[in-house]
């Protein structure tokens, strides 16, 4: 997602919430200091559901959901996360954020997910919310400004039990000293203290030199849960009394359903309503099985809809049609056509890419319980604020009446951002219908088949090089689907007429490209299309960056040194020359391989990659090694970007070998990991990366690894063959040597 | 009914003699460790030991479950579960996690049979365990680091 509206960061409030009276929330049981940070102008904290709560005299009597910090007299010290922790690390990154304002003890601190509420506002987007590769960095002001803050506090409450001056007091690993007397109080043992105070107006944060965690490899506060069976995913959640559903679907995107027969489903032994909600005929059961196997006895008569007649073959001739034709102009600079009519080389020609799935491990599910004044949703979300909206709606319930429970998520990707809430409505649809606890759980074909993909891509690009291998012009035209148009985040992504997510990365090249236009052609809908790991990018950088190289190889250049000069961005030239000094660009490969390289920015990071990889004489390709160099600017932790970077390559490297979705009589023809395959470990290429040095804005790292992978292997299949791949995925590429 | 063996307890479950073992740990004895990935042992997410042996618990019917030992992610023996789960945090492993008792119940199997198994006996072993967030080199290590654990002496 482009975070294009960004919020001011100066000005926040930090507010003791402590001393007000708020709901009777049990959420923080044991008393202690709670501490929030209000940005002005948001939507205020939800004081019209304030209660007294006189609790005992003396004792902190309440604490409010608008928090970060919990500092427990029982000297537990826990981060609230308004993050969703998707294995990106969020839940680590953030707890270190504040852990090193506050000066806290890292091996006791413990993380909790955020309720919903409006003060867990993601500061880019307005509402609670986790992508675009933008949590550590777009918290990194506020949260170092709460941990500051409330450290702030619980120094002030030490100096006064002493008599002292607050500045002749220190503190390190939960506990306020002071030097000169020797004496010195945990955090525990002043956090009741600290709760009466005010807040500082201003906090003073550490510099870099400072920082004892952040900027460290700490290892992950999840690990181990996620180790020994114990991490709780959405899919895992039970509660007395709950059912579980299966739900048909329509098996062409725009079905609806025109009857049902239930007779064979309700036969089945376990099988206890077969219901009608919004989006297919649901199958409740006791559990998994009896209901899956009453889905497999339901008779559903579809109405197939509008897209019946889809297909991949006559929508790629849809494609090229409109590719034809000029589009929308997101980008013109000097004349491209005249240009290219003057160059001595062209280059470039029609790239086709397909629609991708997102497959987490952990198919969609979610758990809802409605009852008559009360709804709670447990599930692994991306979109928590309207998922709690939604559910508030189809339960019928004022908002301040539903709880949403955001548990790990088994793999996000964007696919479990949900525009339309559609996986929790499901479960809050069923629950009300039935008065009972519903899990609702897709199958891995579900999944598959499910749609939310990232759009097919189709691209024609011709670029040119004068006779001094000099580029002359770069004419580029995209054909894809647009996912945000007419939903509530059009204003933010389109001008113009352009969805900026279709056209980034090429539009706003960091080549210093002369004559370019980019175009775009807004495809029709049909095919629900989704956020997927580097969204636009996924497939801008895979053009981009083989059409950089083909003018490298017309041009006679080092494909390296071609970049390096065309480049018009300093960040993007370090990390360029820091992946060939890291893979020894320029020395021969390894006997029998050859590399390619590639450059991108998104998100906010740059990250170059060389991937060194063989072809066989029939066609098989390996890659070996790829080597990855990451500006992120400032890092956090060194091992989470790291984490990402790895991850990143097997994530783009699956969607190039083998990832494709493609539809028949409009079907999905994919359905499970043997036709929509991963990257399994024989295939897994040793991964190097190198951080560069960065004081530079801090930038993203859960997708930028993304984009480069496929160009730099596809690049480097070029230096080995001579063969040139504008067709993904490459399962369909003859490699064998003619 | 169907009597099984989990974790070294007798346990009975009133559940039709197809169904697949997963959906038995997860629901009826709510041992949720056990993951859901495909139903179809692509993806090794559900894998379990039965009398030792690693299989895939979604494609496995309970009743061949029956009369046998079957050990789930929360009941490996310290022997082979302490060294790889120390292992998998020294390196960092886990980032979603979902596979991952999956791919520590496979490792297990791996390091009984092979206590320093090479890179191609990794490779044998685990292709069958699919990691979406791309964790294989980071496991690849920790089985590495597993087994010199448990030639130090470690996990005792």
């Amino acid at each position: 997602m482009s975070a294009r509206t960004l919020i001011d960061l100066r000005g926040a409030d930090v507010v003791n919430v402590s001393r007000r009276t708020l709901l009777k929330a049990g959420l923080f049981a044991g008393g202690g200091l709670v501490l929030g940070v209000f940005f002005p102008g948001l939507a205020p904290v939800a004081s019209a559901q304030e209660e007294e709560n006189p609790g005992e005299e003396g004792a902190v009597t309440s604490h409010s959901p608008n928090a970060f910090v919990r500092i427990g007299t029982d000297e537990s010290v826990t981060i609230i996360v308004n993050h969703s922790e998707m294995g990106q690390g969020t839940y680590t990154s953030i707890a270190m954020t504040v852990a090193e304002e506050l000066d806290a003890d890292w091996t006791r601190i413990g993380v909790e997910a955020a309720p919903v509420d409006p003060v867990y506002n993601h500061p880019g987007f307005g509402m609670q919310a986790t992508g675009g590769s933008t949590s550590t960095w777009v918290e990194w002001d506020r949260l170092r400004k709460a941990g500051a803050a409330a450290r702030h506090m619980l120094v002030a409450a030490a100096a006064a039990r002493w008599g002292v001056d607050a500045s002749t007091c220190t503190t390190e690993d939960a506990r306020v000293l002071h030097a000169e007397s020797g004496r010195a109080l945990t955090y525990g043992a002043l956090a009741e203290a600290a709760s009466r105070l005010t807040p500082p107006a201003e906090v003073a944060l550490k510099a870099a030199k400072d920082w004892k965690i952040i900027g460290t490899l700490k290892q992950r506060l999840d690990t181990p849960d996620k180790t020994n069976g114990k991490a709780i995913f959405g899919i895992d959640v039970t509660l007395p009394g709950m059912l579980v559903a299966l739900v048909a679907r329509p098996p062409v995107f725009g079905g609806k359903v025109k009857s049902f027969d239930a007779t064979r489903a309700k036969a089945v032994a376990g099988v206890r309503h077969v219901v009608e909600i919004e989006r297919g005929v649901a199958v409740v059961a006791d559990g998994f099985w009896p209901a899956k196997l009453g889905r497999e006895a339901l008779d559903v008569v579809w109405d197939l809809g509008p897209h019946a007649a889809l297909d991949s073959r006559t929508q790629g001739d849809e494609y090229a049609l409109l590719a034809s034709r000029p589009g929308l102009v997101a980008r013109n600079e000097g004349d491209a056509a005249a240009a290219l009519g003057a160059a001595t080389k062209l280059v470039g020609g029609t790239f086709d890419l397909p629609y991708l799935a997102h497959a987490p491990m952990e198919p969609l599910n979610a758990v809802a319980d409605v009852r008559a004044d009360s709804c709670e949703v447990w599930t692994g979300t991306q979109f928590q604020t309207l998922d709690h909206a939604a559910a508030a709606r189809d339960a019928g319930l004022a908002p301040e009446k539903v709880k949403l429970h955001t548990t790990l998520l088994g793999g996000g990707f964007g696919r479990r951002a949900a525009i339309d809430s559609h996986f929790v409505r499901e479960a809050v649809q069923l629950s009300k219908a039935l008065g009972v606890p519903v899990k609702v759980i897709w199958t891995r074909e579900d999944d598959i088949r499910g749609g939310a993909y990232r759009p097919r891509a189709l691209h024609v690009v011709k670029a040119g090089v004068d006779a001094e291998g000099a580029v002359v012009a770069w004419q580029h035209r995209i054909v894809c689907q647009s996912f945000m148009a007419g939903t509530f985040l059009e204003p933010f992504v389109f001008k113009d007429g352009i969805d900026h997510t279709a056209v980034e990365g090429a539009a706003d090249t960091r080549y210093a490209l002369p004559n370019l236009r980019v175009e775009w052609h807004r495809a029709p809908d049909g095919i629900p299309t989704h956020f997927w790991r580097s969204v636009g990018h996924s497939h801008t950088a895979f053009v981009v960056e083989t059409v950089v190289d083909e003018l490298a190889h017309a041009a006679g250049k080092d494909p390296f040194e071609f970049r390096r000069a065309l480049l018009g961005d300093a960040r993007c030239k370090g990390v360029l020359e820091a992946v060939a000094a890291l893979a020894k660009w320029g020395t021969p490969a390894p006997a029998g391989q050859a590399r390619g390289i590639a450059v991108h920015e998104s998100f906010g990071s740059y990250v170059a990659q060389v991937a060194e990889v063989s072809v066989s004489p029939e066609g098989r390709l390996k890659v070996h090694r790829v080597f990855v160099a990451i500006d992120v600017g400032p890092v956090v932790n060194p091992g989470l970007v790291r984490a990402q970077m790895e991850s990143a390559v097997v994530f783009g490297l699956s969607a190039a070998l083998y990832g494709e979705i493609t539809l028949e009589a409009g079907r999905v023809k994919q359905r499970n990991f043997h036709d929509y395959p991963l990257l399994r470990m024989h295939e897994m290429p040793a991964v190097e990366v190198t951080i560069v040095d960065s004081t530079e804005r801090m930038g993203g790292a859960g997708e930028p690894g993304v984009p480069p992978v496929a160009p730099a292997v596809c690049n480097a299949i070029f230096a080995a063959t001579g063969k040139r791949v504008r067709q993904l995925p490459l399962s369909h590429v003859d490699l064998r040597r003619s | 009914m169907v009597e099984l063996q989990v974790n070294g307890k007798a346990r009975s479950v009133d559940v039709r003699p197809d169904t697949p073992l997963l959906w038995v740990l997860r629901e009826s004895l709510g041992l949720t460790g056990t993951k859901f990935g495909c139903g179809m042992a692509q993806c090794g997410a559900c894998t379990v030991h039965l009398d030792g042996e690693a299989v895939r618990s979604c494609v496995t019917p309970v009743s061949r479950a029956a009369g046998k030992q079957v050990t789930t992610i929360e009941g490996l023996a310290p022997e082979l579960g302490v060294p790889l789960q120390q292992a998998w945090i020294a390196e960092d492993v886990p980032q979603c996690g979902y596979c991952q008792s999956g791919q520590i119940m496979s490792a297990a199997v791996l390091l009984r049979e092979k206590a320093t198994p090479t890179d191609d006996d990794v490779d044998c072993a685990m292709a069958g365990n699919l990691c979406r967030c791309g964790t294989y080199q980071r496991i690849r290590c920790a089985i590495h680091r597993a087994a010199r654990l448990r030639g130090e002496g470690g996990g005792r």
